[in-house]
């Protein structure tokens, strides 16, 4: 059960929107650099192209919102919020995980802000707040279909992914 | 290092990616940091960020602030010396259960005693990750490794009730699952006067890959409030389940700081020393 946070403009819920843009490609971002650390460049490259994504939603929800993000700073609204919707967490990640894994990780992030915005519209008394998030939860059920058509590519992991022949733990 | 008036948790990244494994909690509890200083407003350049050994020790050389990676276990030494020597400074000291429990251990009490205006960050995952997941003070007597068979069978480390008994002037705890919380302790503490002390469990993903979810499912609020009650934070240490979080005691005591000394170049210093 999402609980839909109430807006009081449309220029705060476009922050809000933009915000969740922001921290999702950062995310992105930062677990694309653990991957490329720990030479994973497959998956560096897909969390890389996750960011690039985020970061050209958050270019067109700045278009769309234009000079209503005057009294707001999205980068500041960030970093008060708990993890966004749209936020993979650290802890989903594994330095062995296999591209399948991390697309099944991008399309339940992109999936659960298909619901939160959903669950906006339901509840948003204002119309327009409310066509905004039919809207912003359209894109992402759009990025959904994007990730389901790339997991396409892959299929199903091998029983023993994580399986490191140099392993760090000790085996005796 | 860039002078900004106007802080953003991008600002305190350093260019290092860290090398910590995928999915370890110290990842959270570095965005935690950055995250912190900005909604303190701190300039980088007015923190400086001190640590030991170990894999959270690292964490120095991930943010955009002065900072020094000491050896193991003196970090609180390091950074007491230099909180005392620059009080404009903002001093905050990261460590691990390992660096700063056992090797640290006598810092870490007076430290809590002498109470300095730090921050003291320990990211507390129950084992030594960098050198092959050896117990650490805070293992569990029963958790079974190569290295310990059967357990240590030994008593865990409460650190919390040691920093109250140490006169610690803030105590808190935090999950790195939760970063909105983590960020919220962190500013907290170093809002509060006085030696700071911060737990926050990081689960290590490689060598006790069941702990994250074991400690998300385990970790709670305080059921109380804060208090400033050495006594009634006592009390409630004492039947602490491990897994509290939030601010669990904030004190009143007034912070050590001498008064500062004329400066004396390094040639009036040598000449107390036979060279």
């Amino acid at each position: 059960m999402i609980r839909a946070p109430a807006f009081d403009s449309v220029a705060a819920f476009f922050a809000q929107a933009l915000a969740i843009e922001v921290e999702a490609a950062e995310r992105y971002a930062l677990l694309a650099d653990q991957m490329e650390v720990h030479n994973n460049k497959e998956i560096a490259a897909i969390f890389q192209k996750m960011a690039t994504v985020e970061q050209e939603h958050r270019a067109e929800i700045a278009r769309r919102a234009g000079d209503s993000l005057a009294a707001h700073s999205p980068e500041r609204f960030a970093w008060i919020i708990p993890d966004g919707p749209e936020t993979a967490a650290f802890e989903d990640a594994h330095y062995l995980m296999t591209p399948r894994q991390a697309l099944l990780l991008a399309r339940f992030n992109e999936q659960r802000a298909v619901d939160y915005y959903a669950a906006i519209a339901a509840a948003a008394t204002d119309p327009q707040i409310a066509a905004l998030a039919m809207e912003m939860a359209a894109d992402e059920r759009e990025h959904v279909r994007w990730v389901d058509q790339w997991l396409e590519q892959f299929g199903p992991d091998d029983p023993d992914w994580d399986e490191d022949t140099d392993p760090p733990v000790y085996s005796e | 290092m860039n002078m900004i008036t106007s802080c953003k948790p991008a600002d305190y990244k350093s260019a290092v990616k860290p090398v910590w494994c995928p999915g370890c909690g110290d990842h959270s509890v570095l965005l935690s940091f950055q995250r912190a200083l900005a909604e303190l407003g701190l300039p980088p350049e007015q923190v400086a960020i001190v640590s030991g050994i170990g894999c959270s020790s690292r964490i120095p050389a991930y943010t955009n602030c002065y900072g020094f990676h000491g050896v193991h276990g003196r970090s609180l030494a390091l950074a007491s010396g230099l909180k005392v020597a620059r009080p404009d400074l903002t001093v905050i000291v990261a460590s691990g259960d390992g660096d700063g429990f056992s090797i640290g251990g006598n810092h870490f009490l007076h430290a809590c005693r002498r109470n300095i205006d730090l921050t003291y960050v320990v990211m507390d995952n129950r084992i030594y990750g960098m050198t092959k997941g050896q117990p650490s003070p805070t293992t569990e007597p029963d958790w079974e490794t190569a290295i310990a068979p059967d357990g240590t069978g030994l008593s865990p480390f409460h650190p919390l009730v040691i920093a109250l008994a140490s006169g610690a002037n803030f105590v808190g705890r935090a999950f790195s699952g939760d970063l909105a919380g983590t960020v919220r302790l962190i500013v907290e503490a170093v809002r509060t006067p006085g030696f700071s002390f911060v737990q926050i469990l990081s689960p290590c993903v490689t060598f006790r890959p069941d702990q994250q979810r074991a400690w998300k499912q385990a970790v709670h609020p305080a059921a109380v409030t804060e208090t400033d009650d050495p006594a009634r934070a006592a009390r409630r240490l004492m039947t602490d389940d491990g897994f509290n979080t939030g601010v669990l005691y904030r004190g009143n005591r007034e912070p050590y700081q001498p008064a500062p000394k004329a400066y004396h170049a390094p040639s009036c210093l040598e000449t107390e020393f036979a060279l």
